[in-house]
């Protein structure tokens, strides 16, 4: 299945992911907290996704797995 | 079909980083590097003093740790005794441009076939944020509070200029991280690096110009601008040798 999937357990919230999404479909959410204590970072628009995997290469910890 | 997924030379375990810390991605560009060249079960990797210490949970190949800026000590050993094998070492701005900076001179000048990917983030991260060599002219840290002033603490060390000047270093570039382009520049040094040791050419460093949020006091994404706006006219990138 094509899109980007975070892995919310291990994802820290930092938000790279974030600005360098082209499309601007990643954002951080706040209404919710991870075993870590951070906000984890959520794909709003699945559909949206090129499968670029600017988000991947930017993720510090792994967290991003992109589909195509 | 998976297309970007974690390398196999990472073992699944979350890194212990801070936030946003480039050295997450610096280990999956090495992993990549070892994946597609296909050389993580011949692979010895020695890990530094530093943020980056516990490499040695992080790589799917045989780790070493060394003492403070000894690793290219250390890999100049395990690449005479098994030189089939494939030696990296992983080390910071602190570790070796500062305490390690006799080790990794005398290494690249011998000409040993190891690779250095060195990580400069211009601070001292896993202490508590002091002054390094690498540290910019202004910059404060808990030990130049009023900024970095050359008078006092003298001028920032161009670690990859220096090393290439010397005969016995076949392959040295600085490359960045602070955005996605700079990132897939990074990945090839990185195995540029690796396949220079596989030739035999000699001593390969890739220096990889990263953050430290939480020492600069710094967001993630501010930091990441610090060193677009701040690092890169200090240290520029590109290859400065290659044999």
């Amino acid at each position: 299945m094509r899109g980007a999937f975070i892995d919310a357990n291990i994802c820290k919230g930092c938000g790279l992911c974030v600005t360098a999404c082209p499309k601007k479909i990643i954002e951080i959410d706040t209404s919710t907290i991870n075993a870590k204590g951070y906000a984890p970072a959520h794909v709003v628009d699945q559909d949206g996704c090129i499968a670029c995997g600017a988000c991947y290469g930017m993720c510090p910890d792994c967290a991003i797995t992109v589909e195509r | 079909m998976a297309k970007f997924e974690k390398p196999k030379a990472l073992l699944d375990v979350p890194l212990h980083y801070c936030p946003g810390c480039t050295h997450g991605i610096a280990h999956r560009l090495v992993a990549e590097a070892m994946d597609e060249l296909d050389i993580t079960g011949k692979t010895i990797g020695i890990a530094p003093v530093g943020c980056s210490v516990f490499a040695y949970n992080y790589f799917n190949c045989d780790m070493q740790q060394a003492s403070h800026g000894r690793a290219p000590a250390v890999a100049t050993g395990i690449k005479r005794a098994m030189p089939d094998n494939i030696v990296f070492s992983y080390q910071g701005d602190g570790d070796l441009a500062s305490i390690g900076a006799a080790e990794i001179v005398s290494a690249a000048a011998r000409g040993e076939k190891i690779t250095v990917i060195f990580i400069n983030n211009a601070i001292y991260g896993m202490t508590g944020g002091q002054m390094a060599p690498t540290t910019l002219l202004g910059q404060k840290t808990t030990t130049s509070p009023y900024g970095r002033d050359e008078n006092i603490q003298g001028y920032p060390i161009r670690m990859v200029e220096m090393l290439s000047q010397l005969d016995g270093c076949a392959y040295a570039e600085r490359v960045s991280m602070h955005n996605y382009p700079n990132v897939l520049k990074a990945k090839k040094a990185v195995k540029k690096a690796f396949e220079t040791q596989i030739a035999g050419k000699g001593f390969a460093i890739v220096e990889l110009l990263s953050t430290c949020p939480t020492n600069w006091g710094l967001s993630p994404v501010d930091a990441l601008k610090f060193v677009e706006e701040k690092m890169i006219p200090q240290y520029p990138l590109g290859v400065f040798k290659e044999v």
